[in-house]
């Protein structure tokens, strides 16, 4: 008995040992992510997550050298911002984390972030449009993608340019659903467009007592502010119950599930399309090899915003790597590392030149108005760029 | 004077047949003649006014222009939820206490027929179906939705509550709300290994998306079609068969005299010879298929179904169960299409007769904010009365 335990103790000393010999030669640093990992949203969210994994095994070897390990610790903020907050609460208590890659809903993203801005964690967005999320100016919050005022403004800009005169509009009265539709609303209110109902649901499935009225007020277009997986059911029924016009949505529809809700209907009348922040990875120069990379490691085509992720990731990395040699070679600071990010000028990554203006908004976003042209899930990331724009966000 | 007393078995079949057309009538007819008085209160107010600025047509015409669209979604709304609500009324009657779990089986009715349809999908028999196979796929599609639930059903009762029975009413009603968690993660769990998909889509064939032209009528802004979707008249014409097949097996056959005996006083029909626990588990049987009929009926009018579907449409079903009087099969009708109506005509004109400031999201409060007020005036439902004869 005496002896077996003087063994275990042994043991687990010389454990104990090995593991402070291993960590004293390379240090782990984590770069977290959330993203919604389960639910609807987890076609999307999956790939936030698998972009970020991607750039950490690519681009982390000059860290290694320096002696550093770095490892991702995803997060499923289930698009839920009860456990995106709670998450918050985990990542910040975990000192080895240095930075977080992520949300892919602002709504989510907004009341986390407060978390991260109060434990000094950097936060760069790969998704989140809502003007809120930059608006805070926080110094840990950084997005590489556009702000929803803009677009829901350009989605109004590219409906009168199609010769739309009427609207209806509807929203998922989330942060970000309802946000954008009223800049979409007031926009088209200042262009002429007749907006004839504007109405928020949480409805998933059954949408015939809300089309009565939009069908009734036959306006030339319906836009919704929202996610996919409730636009796509509206849109469908919309059709079935014998709907011509246009349907326009925001980059929230950018999912090949949208295509597998909808189907071939959303083609017919005078067609579907969306307003995004991210294009298809084909409209950006230096996301061939990135494409490829992706099917390789994962499987499949990289749904939207993967590409944004793995630049969010690269700049995480590269912050790192700056605030670690400025602290000649120890573990840099959380405050080092959020300045680091904001400091990054003119960084090539795959969805173009990033350098941040003092809130933390790309000094220039680009904007895509997406038309769908096939029914087939497969070929989402193939639809047709109707339009695309460099806007500077608003002063 | 007696008209010729018709035997049992027609009888039956002729009177919930009757009962529906007065109901889905007489709701009708209710419930539009409120939304005309309310239009006409309302006229020349602001929301009058805004109408007229934005669709250049005043409140009453508008409301008058769109009736018979709503009433027809709210028919078709109302029979879905009355289908499901016979598995929680009928298991009430039988056991008195609420079902939970009876939301998780018409999800798995759901995707057992969308999955069996998506199988034949994959298949191609789908895409060359003509109009005659695509209703004997669809049928094939609805009995699968039935086995896979009722079988469920059965299997729930014989191991979550058929232990519990003789405990305190609460806790079946606690294992009940356990088991739908259970179901709903079994779910998700069976279709993240086999499909990887949370969405699953009713696949499109056959002519279930075409519509049927009603009547038309010209307003001062063009013409106006009232349409059905084809799919919308499967959904009400199975209902209608569910309905009347259940009341004839309760009413009119040897299981279904069980089923009410034991329903009246579990004990002394014991003691007559009646074997409780299977005529309990057939019970749930039935329950349970129709539910999962109604799974399937669902995915065909809606399209997408994902593991917690069952959740809105259960709670609404027992809802209008309540409505009606739990326990009695006639009310689950009822209070079904009581609910339809009620939420169709709200979530279609609140918007409007608020001007945007109550969304159609508020359907449901206005519908539950007028079901609690019947329950104050009538606590055990609107034809709770005939059960209150019930031990």
């Amino acid at each position: 008995m005496g002896k077996r335990f003087i063994t275990i103790v042994m043991v687990v000393m010389m454990l104990v040992l090995a593991v402070t010999v291993v960590s004293a030669q390379t240090k782990v640093i984590k770069i977290a992510t959330q993203s919604p990992l389960s639910g609807g949203m987890s076609a999307v969210g999956t790939d936030i997550k698998n972009g970020a994994q991607l750039a950490i095994e690519q681009l982390s070897a000059s860290l290694l050298k320096l002696g550093f390990k770095i490892e991702l610790a995803p997060f499923d903020d289930q698009g839920n911002p009860d456990t995106g907050v709670a998450n918050a609460k985990n990542i910040v208590a975990d000192p080895s984390v240095l930075a977080i890659v992520g949300h892919y809903n602002s709504g989510v993203q907004i009341p986390a972030s407060e978390e991260y801005h109060s434990a000094g964690l950097a936060n760069i967005s790969p998704a989140n449009t809502n003007p809120k999320v930059t608006e805070r100016n926080y110094l840990e919050i950084s997005r590489i993608c556009g702000r929803d005022d803009v677009q829901g403004a350009v989605g109004a800009q590219f409906a009168k340019s199609q010769g739309m005169k009427s609207a209806y509009v509807i929203h998922d009265k989330t942060a970000y659903g309802q946000g954008i539709a009223e800049y979409f609303k007031r926009e088209a209110e200042t262009l002429g467009i007749k907006v004839r109902g504007f109405a928020g649901t949480e409805e998933k499935a059954n949408f015939d007592s809300i089309l009565t009225p939009i069908l009734a007020s036959r306006p030339d277009v319906i836009y919704f502010g929202g996610m996919y997986d409730q636009a796509a059911v509206l849109f469908k029924q919309a059709r079935q119950k014998g709907f011509k016009g246009m349907f326009l949505s925001d980059d929230g529809f950018d999912s090949s599930d949208a295509t597998k809700i909808g189907g071939k209907v959303l083609l017919d009348g005078k067609g579907t399309y969306y307003s995004t922040v991210s294009g298809p990875a084909a409209a950006y120069p230096g996301t061939a090899k990135f494409i490829k990379d992706f099917k390789a490691r994962f499987g499949s085509e990289p749904q939207p915003f993967a590409a944004q992720a793995y630049d969010s990731a690269a700049l995480a990395l590269l912050a790192i790597e700056t605030a670690a040699k400025a602290a000649g070679g120890a573990v840099p600071t959380r405050e080092a590392v959020a300045k680091a990010v904001r400091a990054i000028k003119a960084y090539k990554g795959i969805t173009g030149t990033i350098t941040f203006n003092g809130k933390g908004d790309l000094i220039k976003a680009k904007y895509f108005i997406i038309q769908l042209t096939s029914a087939d899930p497969a070929q989402w990331s193939n639809n047709k760029i109707a339009k695309v724009l460099e806007i500077e966000p608003p002063k | 004077m007696r008209i010729v007393q018709l035997p049992v078995s027609v009888r039956e079949i002729i009177r919930p047949l009757g009962r529906m057309v007065i109901f889905v009538v007489g709701a009708g007819a209710l419930f539009s003649a409120v939304m005309i008085l309310l239009a006409l209160i309302f006229t020349g107010s602001p929301a009058d006014k805004m109408l007229i600025e934005n669709q250049e047509i005043g409140l009453l015409a508008y409301t008058i222009s769109i009736l018979p669209q709503v009433l027809i979604d709210g028919v078709t709304l109302g029979f879905v939820y009355a289908a499901i609500a016979l598995g929680y009324t009928m298991v009430y009657g039988v056991l008195e206490f609420i079902n939970f779990a009876h939301s998780e089986i018409f999800a798995i009715g759901a995707f057992a027929g969308v999955e069996f349809l998506l199988f034949m999908d994959r298949l191609g028999i789908l895409a060359g179906a003509s109009i005659l196979f695509a209703y004997v796929l669809l049928i094939m599609a609805v009995l699968a939705g039935m086995m896979a639930s009722g079988t469920a059903a059965v299997i729930v009762e014989r191991t979550a509550y058929r232990p519990l029975r003789s405990a305190p009413r609460i806790v079946p009603l606690i294992s009940a709300i356990g088991v739908s968690f259970i179901l709903q993660d079994l779910i998700r769990l069976v279709e993240s290994l086999t499909s990887g998909q949370f969405h699953r889509i009713f696949p499109s064939f056959g002519n279930f998306d075409d519509r049927v032209p009603l009547f038309s009528f010209a307003t001062k802004q063009g013409p106006i079609d009232v349409d059905i979707q084809v799919k919308s008249i499967i959904v009400i014409v199975a209902a209608v068969i569910m309905l009347v097949g259940l009341n004839y097996i309760v009413n009119a056959t040897r299981i279904g005299k069980a089923i009410r005996a034991v329903a009246q006083d579990r004990n002394s029909a014991s003691l007559m010879g009646v074997y409780v626990n299977g005529v309990i588990a057939f019970t749930f049987l039935l329950g349970g298929a129709l539910g999962g009929a109604a799974g399937v009926l669902y995915a065909l009018k809606f399209t997408r179904i994902d593991p917690f579907v069952g959740f809105f449409p259960g709670m609404k079903a027992f809802t209008a169960a309540v409505l009606g009087g739990i326990g009695n099969l006639t009310g689950a009708l009822l209070g079904g299409i009581v609910l339809g109506m009620l939420e169709s005509f709200a979530g279609a004109y609140l918007t409007t007769f608020t001007m945007g400031a109550m969304g159609s999201e508020y359907k449901d409060i206005i519908a539950f904010a007028i079901l609690i007020l019947i329950l104050i005036f009538r606590p055990s439902g609107l034809l709770g009365e005939q059960v209150s004869q019930k031990a």
